[in-house]
This record gives C-alpha cells, sequence and structure tokens, in this order.
C-alpha cells in the first residue's frame, strides 16, 4: 500500500475512507513509510509517534464514522504545540525528554475530528528564527532544494506538507513563522486574525502576537482545516466570540469587483526584483480575473520591524522564564546552589538565537529601557494598525510579497540576526495588528517559489481564502512538484 | 533623543536578571551583535509618538472571566513525576540561600 | 511620636488571602492544610503553553475589600508582570496590578488609645497571586509546595501617614476587622492570611525630607510589627545621634531577641520589568456591578456597633464584644431577627457562648448552635415557660444541637404557670397542713418556706415560681 498526496487532496481522501477503498490503518502506515523513506533527505520531524498513532487510526476503523472530513487524515504537528504523553521540545535543548499532560485545544479538536497527528515536526528554537536553523536537534532542508533552508519557524511543518509527507501539518505564526516558511516553499499557510484559534498548548514566544495556522498544498483544504481548529476556547483569555463561518463559503474562484490594495512599501528596497516581478505578475492576474487593484501607502512599515523585536523579545523575555529547571525539563547537573541552577540550566539549555532574544527583551524591559523601546514600540504598534485601517476602510485586502527573498542557502544567514530580523519585515506588520495574513505560491524563481501573501480584515479570512483560492486554480501552479515527489 | 548604545557591563547586567551567564568571547559578541540590533530599534525615535496611545494587546475580549469553582484537574503525581527532582510530594531544589530571590 | 528628636514615618504593605473557592487564574481549590501539591495543575506549575484566566469571584472579593476601605474602584484593570525568579513562583513573573490597582485613595480611621481618631490614608489595593511555599531542609536542598501558589491576595498599600509602633498596630487590628466585615478572609495571622510588609524611617523633627527606609517583609504577627518598628525606631535614632547613616535595606524581625536583624543592602530599586500581562483580558467595571458588589458587603463593625448601641439599646463595650468577629455579629444579628430579646440575647453571646467556645477551642461556626435554637431559648426564658435556672439544662441542649422547647419539654423542664392549677395544688397543701396555717397567722414566717417546699414537690419542680409565691399568700390572707 501506498500513499502520494501529490494526487489525494483531503476531500479525496475522505471519500476514499467512506467508500473502504482504504482504511485509516492503512492510510497511517503508508504516511509512517513515506516519512521513514523521505525524511532522511528533509529532516522534517523531531520524532514521529506510530504506535499511538496507529492506536488511533485502529480506533477510527472500529468506528467507520467518515462524517467529519479529516477522519482519518495524518498531519504533522509543529513542536511547540503541547500533546500529552508525547514528547514536545519547542526544539529546545532545555525540554528534551519532555512529555507534556495535556493536549493543546487545537490537539484536543483534531483529535476529537479524528485527524491523526504522526510526528512532531521541526522548528527553530522555541519559535525564534526564520529558517529551522536555530533548532536544537536538526537542521530542516527546503522541499525544492536540499541544499536550501525551509524558511521557519514552522520549517519542519512547511516541508513535511510540501514534500507530500502529510496531507496537512499545524504551524504557529508570531511574525511570519507560518507564511514564509509557506512562501519557501511554494505551499498555503495561514495565520488567523488573533484571537480566531485558541493559544492553549501553543508553547508561548510572544503572547499577543502567535497564532496557530495550517499548512496545506492547496487553498480549499487549509480552509477546511481552519473550520476545524478555529473557534471560542474559555481557556484562552484572548480567544474571540466572533462567530466562526465556513471559511470555504467564498471559494468560487470568482474575485470580480474585489478591491486589491498593493502598498508600494511592500515593493521597496531589500526585495528581489525577481521576487517583485513574480509577484506583480500574480496581482495582474487578479486584476486580469476582474478584481481592481490600486497602489497605497503603509507609511509605518520600516518600523515594524523595530516595534515588533522590541515586543515580541521582551513578551519572550517572560514568557521564557519558566524554564529554570525547577519543575520539568533540563536541570544542569552539578550547581552549588539555587542561583547556580538557574544560570547554569538556562545557559546550558538555550541556544544563542533564544538567549539574544531573552537579552534584548529584558533590556527594553528594564527600567531606564521601558519608556524608550517597549512603551514605544507599543506606540509605533498602534501607527501601523492604524495604516492598515485606513487602507481597509476603502479595500478588502491587501496583496504583496510575503517574504523579500526565495529561500536562501542552509548557514547563510544564521549568524547574522541585523539580516535576519530585517527579512521579516514584510510579515511582521501582520502579526503587530493582529490580521489574517496567507501565503499561495505566486510562482517560480530560479526554480524556488515566491510567495503571495494576501491580507485581511480581522475576522475575515473568508475574503482571504477567496482571493488564494481564485488566484491558485487561475494560475495551477500547484501541479507543478518538487523532484522528491519522484521519491513516491 | 540621543541614541541607546549597550555596553559590556550593562550586557553582564542584563544577563543577570535574565539568569543567563557568558563567557568573555560570548560577551564580547553579544555586546556587538546587541549594539547592531540596537540601531534598529533606536530608528524609532524619528517617530513622534506624543499624542499615540500605546497598543500592547490587538484583543478586543474584555470581561473573559470564570466563575469562582473549584475544579481539581487532579494532574498532581504526572506533574510531579515531570520534575527533575521530587521528595514526598514536594519539589526538590538546591537550598535556597538567605537573602536571595525576592 | 518618635524618639528623641526624632519623628518616625511608617508604611505597611498588607497582604491579605482572599478565600475564593478557586485560585486567581486556575481553577484548582484554594484550601488550606492540604497534602504538598494536592491543589495544583498545568497552570499552577507554569507548564509550557497554559493561560491563565482571571476568577471574577477574586476580583468581586477585591472590590469588597475596596469599598470597605472607602477607595476609589478603577474603571478599567488591565492585569500587570511582576517578573522575578524563585522556586514558589513557577512563572517567574506574578501576575498583579501595579499600573491599574483595584482600588485607591482609600482610607481607613483608626480608634488610638488615647481616644482620638486618625485617618490612615491607603494609598492602592491590588488584587494578585500569592506563591507557593518554600521549605528549607537541613539536608542542602529547598522543597516546594506550589498548593498556595496563585491564591488570590488582597495587596493595601498606605500612605506613610503612620507615625509610631503603637498606631501601625492598631491600624493593622483596625484594618483586620475591616477585612473581616467583608466576608472576603478570616484573615487568620497564625495561617499566614494575613502578613504585613513593613517599612520605616526616622527624620530629624522639622526635615521636610524623609529619612531612609528601612523594609522587612512577611511578618505574621501584629505584635512582631510593633516589637520590630520599636526595635527599629531606636537603632535608626542610634546611628543617626553617633553620626552614622541609615542604609536602604531589608531586616528581619527575631522575635526571641524583639530585635531586627540585616537581611541585605539594597542598591537601587529591584528591576522587576513590569509590563502589561497580554494573556489576560482587561477587566471594565461598570457602576452597575460595583452596585451589585455593594449590595452584597456586609455591614461594617462600625455600624452594627451604632445599630446595636441606638436601636437596640445594648451597651457600647458589648457592641465591641459582638463585633470582634463577623460570625459573632452576624449570629447576633440573626437570633435577633428571630425574635430573641436583644439584651438577653447579647448576655447569653458574649457570657455562656463565648466560655463555650474556648473551653472547647471552637470557632463559633463549628458549633451546633443555631440562632433560632438561642432565640427560642430567649424566648422560653422570657415567656416564663422554662425558668433561668432550667435554662442551664436547655442551654448545654442548645450547644449539642436540640431544638429548645422540644428538649424542654421531653425533659420536664417546662414552668407550670396556669393559675387554675396551681389553685389545685395550693388548695391541697392548705387543707392538708392546718398548723403552717396557724403558724403564719401567728407571724412565722418559716411556715411559707414549708409550705412552697411542698408546693414544689407536689408540681415536680415546675411551678412557676413567682406567680405560686403571689397566689399562696393570697390564699393564706382568705383562710
Amino acid at each position: 500500500m501506498t500513499i502520494n498526496y501529490f494526487e489525494k487532496d483531503i476531500i479525496a481522501l475522505n471519500k476514499a475512507l467512506a467508500n473502504k477503498e482504504i482504511t485509516a490503518t492503512e492510510v497511517t502506515e503508508a504516511t509512517l513509510n513515506n516519512i521513514d523513506k523521505v525524511d532522511n533527505k528533509l529532516n522534517a520531524f523531531i520524532i514521529t509517534n506510530p504506535e499511538e498513532a496507529l492506536k488511533q487510526a485502529k480506533v477510527i476503523d472500529d468506528k467507520q464514522d467518515f462524517s467529519h472530513l479529516l477522519t482519518g487524515i495524518p498531519l504533522a504537528l509543529k513542536d511547540n504545540l503541547s500533546t500529552k504523553g508525547i514528547q514536545t521540545t519547542g526544539a529546545s535543548h532545555i525540554l528534551e525528554g519532555f512529555k507534556p499532560v495535556y493536549d493543546a485545544t487545537v490537539v484536543e479538536k483534531l483529535s476529537q475530528a479524528g485527524a491523526i497527528s504522526v510526528g512532531k515536526a521541526n522548528m527553530d528554537e522555541f519559535a525564534m528564527g526564520g529558517s529551522t536553523e536555530t533548532s536544537y536537534y536538526k537542521t530542516t532542508a527546503n522541499a525544492w532544494d536540499q541544499t536550501k533552508v525551509p524558511g521557519g519557524s514552522s520549517g519542519g511543518s512547511a516541508a513535511a506538507v510540501a514534500a507530500g509527507l502529510v496531507p496537512f501539518a499545524l504551524g504557529s505564526d508570531t511574525g511570519g513563522s507560518i507564511r514564509q516558511p509557506a512562501a519557501f516553499n511554494g505551499i498555503v499557510g495561514m495565520k488567523p486574525t488573533y484571537g480566531r484559534v485558541s493559544r492553549w498548548g501553543l508553547f508561548a514566544m510572544a503572547s499577543s502576537l502567535d497564532q496557530v495556522g495550517p499548512f496545506t498544498r492547496k487553498v480549499l483544504d487549509n480552509a477546511q482545516v481552519l473550520n476545524t481548529i478555529a473557534g471560542f476556547d474559555e481557556k484562552d483569555s484572548t480567544s474571540s466570540n466572533e462567530e466562526v463561518p465556513d471559511f470555504t463559503s467564498k471559494l468560487t474562484g470568482d474575485v470580480k469587483g474585489l478591491k486589491i490594495a498593493v502598498p508600494k512599501e511592500y515593493f521597496g528596497e531589500g526585495i528581489d526584483s525577481k521576487v517583485a516581478a513574480t509577484v506583480k505578475a500574480a496581482i495582474a492576474q487578479l486584476e486580469a480575473m476582474g478584481a481592481t487593484v490600486d497602489e497605497v501607502s503603509l507609511p509605518h512599515t520600516k518600523y515594524g520591524v523595530a516595534a515588533y523585536y522590541i515586543i515580541m523579545a521582551s513578551e519572550a523575555s517572560s514568557n521564557l522564564q519558566r524554564y529554570d529547571g525547577v519543575r520539568y525539563g533540563y536541570r544542569a547537573d552539578d550547581v552549588k546552589n539555587l542561583e547556580d541552577l538557574y544560570i547554569k540550566t538556562r545557559s546550558e539549555g538555550f541556544g544563542d538565537e533564544v538567549k539574544r532574544r531573552i537579552m534584548l527583551g529584558t533590556f527594553s524591559l528594564s527600567a531606564g529601557a521601558y519608556d524608550a523601546f517597549f512603551k514605544k514600540a507599543a506606540k509605533i504598534r498602534t501607527l501601523l494598525i492604524e495604516d492598515f485601517n485606513k487602507v481597509f476602510a476603502d479595500y478588502d485586502v491587501i496583496v504583496g510579497p510575503t517574504a523579500p527573498t526565495v529561500a536562501y542557502g542552509i548557514g547563510e544567514e544564521v549568524d547574522d540576526p541585523t539580516a535576519m530580523y530585517l527579512a521579516d519585515v514584510l510579515t511582521i506588520p501582520v502579526n503587530l495588528a493582529g490580521l489574517p495574513g496567507l501565503s499561495v505560491n505566486a510562482g517560480f524563481v530560479d526554480g524556488l517559489p515566491v510567495g503571495l501573501q494576501i491580507i485581511g480584515k480581522p475576522f475575515d479570512e473568508a475574503t482571504v481564502y477567496q482571493t488564494g483560492y481564485a488566484f491558485e486554480q487561475a494560475s495551477r501552479l500547484f501541479e507543478t512538484l518538487p523532484d522528491l515527489a519522484k521519491d513516491y | 533623543m540621543s541614541d541607546t548604545t549597550i555596553s559590556k557591563e550593562e550586557v553582564a547586567h542584563v544577563a543577570s536578571l535574565a539568569k543567563l551567564a557568558f563567557n568573555d568571547d560570548e560577551l564580547v559578541q553579544f555586546t556587538t551583535q546587541l549594539g547592531d540590533i540596537l540601531n534598529i530599534f533606536n530608528t524609532l525615535a524619528e517617530v513622534n509618538t506624543d499624542d499615540v496611545q500605546p497598543t500592547y494587546s490587538v484583543t478586543k475580549n474584555v470581561n473573559h472571566l470564570r466563575n469562582d469553582i473549584a475544579n481539581n484537574w487532579e494532574q498532581k503525581q504526572e506533574l510531579l513525576s515531570n520534575a527533575p527532582l521530587s521528595s514526598a510530594g514536594l519539589i526538590k531544589v538546591p537550598a535556597i540561600l538567605d537573602g536571595e530571590g525576592e | 511620636m518618635g524618639t528623641g528628636n526624632f519623628e518616625t514615618t511608617i508604611g505597611l504593605e498588607v497582604h491579605v488571602e482572599m478565600q475564593t473557592n478557586s485560585k486567581l487564574l486556575s481553577p484548582s481549590p484554594v484550601h488550606y492544610g492540604d497534602q504538598p501539591n494536592e491543589n495544583t495543575n498545568v497552570i499552577d506549575f507554569g507548564y509550557p503553553g497554559v493561560l491563565p484566566v482571571a476568577n471574577k469571584g477574586a476580583l468581586e472579593f477585591g472590590m469588597r475589600a475596596a469599598l470597605a476601605l472607602n477607595a476609589t474602584i478603577s474603571p478599567y484593570i488591565r492585569w500587570d508582570r511582576k517578573n522575578y525568579f524563585y522556586p514558589d513562583n513557577p512563572k517567574a513573573y506574578q501576575t498583579t496590578q501595579s499600573q491599574t490597582p483595584i482600588g485607591t485613595n482609600g482610607y481607613l480611621d483608626v480608634n488610638l488609645e488615647d481616644g482620638t481618631v486618625k485617618r490612615i490614608r491607603i494609598k492602592e489595593m491590588h488584587v494578585e497571586e500569592d506563591a507557593g511555599k518554600n521549605t528549607h531542609g537541613t539536608d542542602g536542598y529547598s522543597y516546594v509546595d506550589l498548593n498556595r501558589q496563585g491564591t488570590p491576595l488582597i495587596e493595601i498599600v498606605s500612605e506613610p501617614d503612620i507615625s509610631s509602633p503603637d498606631e501601625a498596630y492598631a491600624y493593622l487590628e483596625q484594618l483586620r476587622q475591616a477585612i473581616l466585615f467583608t466576608g472576603i478572609s478570616e484573615a487568620k495571622m497564625q495561617e499566614g492570611q494575613m502578613r504585613a510588609d513593613v517599612n520605616i524611617s526616622i527624620r530629624p523633627y522639622g526635615s521636610k525630607e524623609y529619612g531612609t527606609k528601612v523594609e522587612m517583609k512577611n511578618i505574621n504577627s501584629f505584635n512582631y510589627v510593633r516589637n520590630a518598628l520599636i526595635f527599629e525606631e531606636k537603632r535608626q535614632a542610634e546611628v543617626l545621634r553617633s553620626g552614622g547613616v541609615i542604609q536602604q535595606e531589608t531586616r528581619r524581625y527575631n522575635e526571641p531577641t524583639k530585635s531586627t536583624i540585616l537581611m541585605r543592602v539594597k542598591e537601587g530599586a529591584d528591576d522587576y520589568r513590569y509590563f502589561p500581562e497580554p494573556d489576560l483580558s482587561p477587566v471594565v467595571i461598570d457602576q452597575e456591578w460595583i452596585d451589585h458588589v455593594a449590595a452584597e458587603l456586609p455591614k461594617s463593625a462600625f455600624e452594627r456597633q451604632n445599630d446595636y448601641v441606638s436601636r437596640l439599646g445594648i451597651e457600647q463595650y458589648d457592641a465591641e464584644v459582638l463585633t470582634q468577629t463577623l460570625a459573632m455579629a452576624d449570629f447576633y444579628d440573626a437570633t435577633i431577627l428571630a425574635g430573641a430579646d436583644a439584651k438577653r440575647a447579647a448576655n447569653y453571646l458574649i457570657g455562656d457562648v463565648n466560655a463555650y467556645m474556648n473551653k472547647h477551642q471552637v470557632e463559633l461556626q463549628e458549633t451546633k448552635l443555631t440562632p433560632q435554637h438561642l432565640a427560642g431559648m430567649i424566648k422560653l426564658i422570657e415567656a416564663g415557660t422554662i425558668s433561668t435556672k432550667q435554662a442551664k439544662q436547655v442551654f448545654e441542649a442548645i450547644m449539642a444541637g436540640e431544638e429548645p422547647e422540644a428538649f424542654a419539654k421531653k425533659n420536664g423542664l417546662v414552668q407550670i404557670s396556669d393559675p387554675d392549677i396551681l389553685l389545685g395544688w395550693i388548695t391541697e397543701v392548705l387543707d392538708n397542713n392546718p398548723q403552717s396555717i396557724e403558724d403564719f397567722k401567728g407571724g412565722k414566717d418559716r411556715a411559707t418556706g414549708y409550705l412552697i417546699g411542698q408546693l414544689m414537690k407536689m408540681s415536680k419542680g415546675q411551678a412557676n415560681p413567682g406567680i405560686m409565691n403571689k397566689m399562696l399568700l393570697e390564699e393564706l390572707a382568705k383562710r
């Protein structure tokens, strides 16, 4: 039995399961086999959990209820989503071997739907990075070119989906960590509106920015996964009561009359010209399909990176204080006293990028720096939100590139934090404003995918998906497959 | 406003607040890197924000509260089994010196 | 006040544990005395990925405290994080309300020993989390119990209006009483439910600038607070007189020597890196909510004392005794409501009931006594149904949970006051004792005593002695 997720999307799999052409156990086994065979080229998974996955598959086969689309469908979880009894590390040494005692709300929702998690996907340590190279465990490769990074921080999730190892995966996005790896791997990645998806069980990086979202190869599948994981959660005080619509409702392929804004700042300095050209061509296609396209300005965009890194690092420095070697996770040996325990555990347990951000955040919050940094950044955040509000008064979506470049070579940027931070300029404002943002494949530059980013009004994921779907169906870029597809 | 830069001593002080330790080489490297990043941060000073309210969260939620009903999730055993060191239901840590911490 | 040529300035930060059912940010039970870590979950342990949800009941208790201390309740609360590492602080930040306290600008009018009243202003009040407990072993380890972690506290910060150790003591006592009467805490010092951080400085009289503050944290007895302050007042005066300088430092009170010991010298302010808590939603408090909480707030001890004196005619001293605890005052109110005579009810509670509680070392609410039973007994006495002597037996019974009237009947404790019955007995006794009638007429007073004895025997002690006496004399006169 083999399975190929390049050929079968979620609806096709559901049909096959419901018609007993295939069993959930067979799907799970085939998926685990594929991972065994292919993942040595990618290193997308930190661990797989065959035992639990097959156990769950058997329960599903016994029940034979495939009324939910995701029942029996395998997936990968980013390794910062809490899974009861299954190692969850945030790709950090400080949580090596750590087995949580509870499930994240999204994990619970997927499990109730009957979706089967086959493993925990690699990521940047505590989601800090844009290349998955800061993982303590392994370096993940891009699905299209294994000498390139998969992007990050959800690089494992993105690569696994792009390489056809799983039909979908969950990631998290604090400053672009879903959209940018989706762009680098030529797939669909959605960062929902802040509050749309529960954060309960997501290992926090920056609480006011983090959101969980899905990776899929196609827009329809993506909307279906979001249908399952979205919604109010009483355990998350920032989770929204806003009604959850059917996110597939506007997937008609039609964008006639849709008002698209294109910020001139998103094509400014630092944006690779070939990337810009590819994205512009995609926008032209949308225009040709009947959308209206206007250039607009988001004047505070260039301050986004600084504001973001201050706010993110400040919140992260506080959120990561709990990793102290006292109650769980790594504890350093040979310590003289409590202070020594704290310092040794944290200095040995965290990698450089995490330490850098903890330092930046601790500094930004410290007496004397608070007003000039943390509070100032919070005010800039207000200005960025106002920029978006002005544009959204007249437009339905904002469209531009997801990342300034295509995937770069492994090892090229990891030691240059400022370059890496500046590369987040296009994705960061969306998090600061809490908006939904989608990346779909816009085309290829030198054989590597380029991301088209579609940004919507708060809680208007449906229109964002509508735009992405129309482009995807017209461009049919999903028919172009990475070389890895030949391995199946 | 003059730009904020950071010295090796300040980096060492921030490290002590964050319970991190760096050797001398690391300290030099971090000081340079943090200085570069602070240069980016300092660009914010260009923007006049005198009349701007800060945004600390975009949540529209208010009064997301829980009624005062006790519910023991019965997680004690699992929690303690994850602790690196425990004894008689208590988490064990190296002796706290008098006056340390709070 | 002060010492020699110095005047003293004292500030108090009092923490009171609020006795909600569940913790401030997690649904784990708030309960004292359980096995270590029994009342903990992933939130209390600060697990990766957990999120807090604030307890509405804790906020309402905080509002009660603010109302009782005449504070303004903030219309908008945004929680803050206070960052510091310690094993009893699992997230390494405490959730508090540093920027938007639930209450500001309150006060407490404190009765001082010289009969004057001093208004101590309260700067602000915060609802925040308590920490867990560290126990320091002798084996080179410390042991952490997180049961208490997350228990809601109300922190009450005074303005530096207190100028002597005695004033501090009076403030603490009366603050405790004010808190008790909000019903949010029993504020038991020995269980750590009420703890005080104190700071004290002295300065030469007339000096405009405050002296350097010395802090002492977590003192859990009012006497210790007073002793520590008395010692500090003297120590600081001696330092200054000998030309020394007071250092900004944290000291610890040592009861055996009644002195304070240096713990650490502070170098500048601690850097707690406060910032707004992004994991909690803001709290908006409108007037309607405040009114709702105010309607549930029990009347203060002061209001009740005035009421007892003016409406019920109780002595001021007795009124104060009745309002030492909320339980006693509530019990008294309920007893009056059940129809008991106010003075008799007061006397029983202050006398017999208090004696019972002391003897058995129990709280009022731990006894089986109910206001209905106490009122029932008092009504039996008032109606002459039982004698005060019989009431002693009935009291024992109601303390054991029995219904007074049923008990009195069952045990033949009912007094007989019916004139027809009494007349029958008197006639019979007089008919059987002609000699005694003669003796009475001959002026021998003893004769009545004998006749009464006979009557009590006949009535098995149930005859109402007052009425019987009167009737006997009337009948004797007729013979």
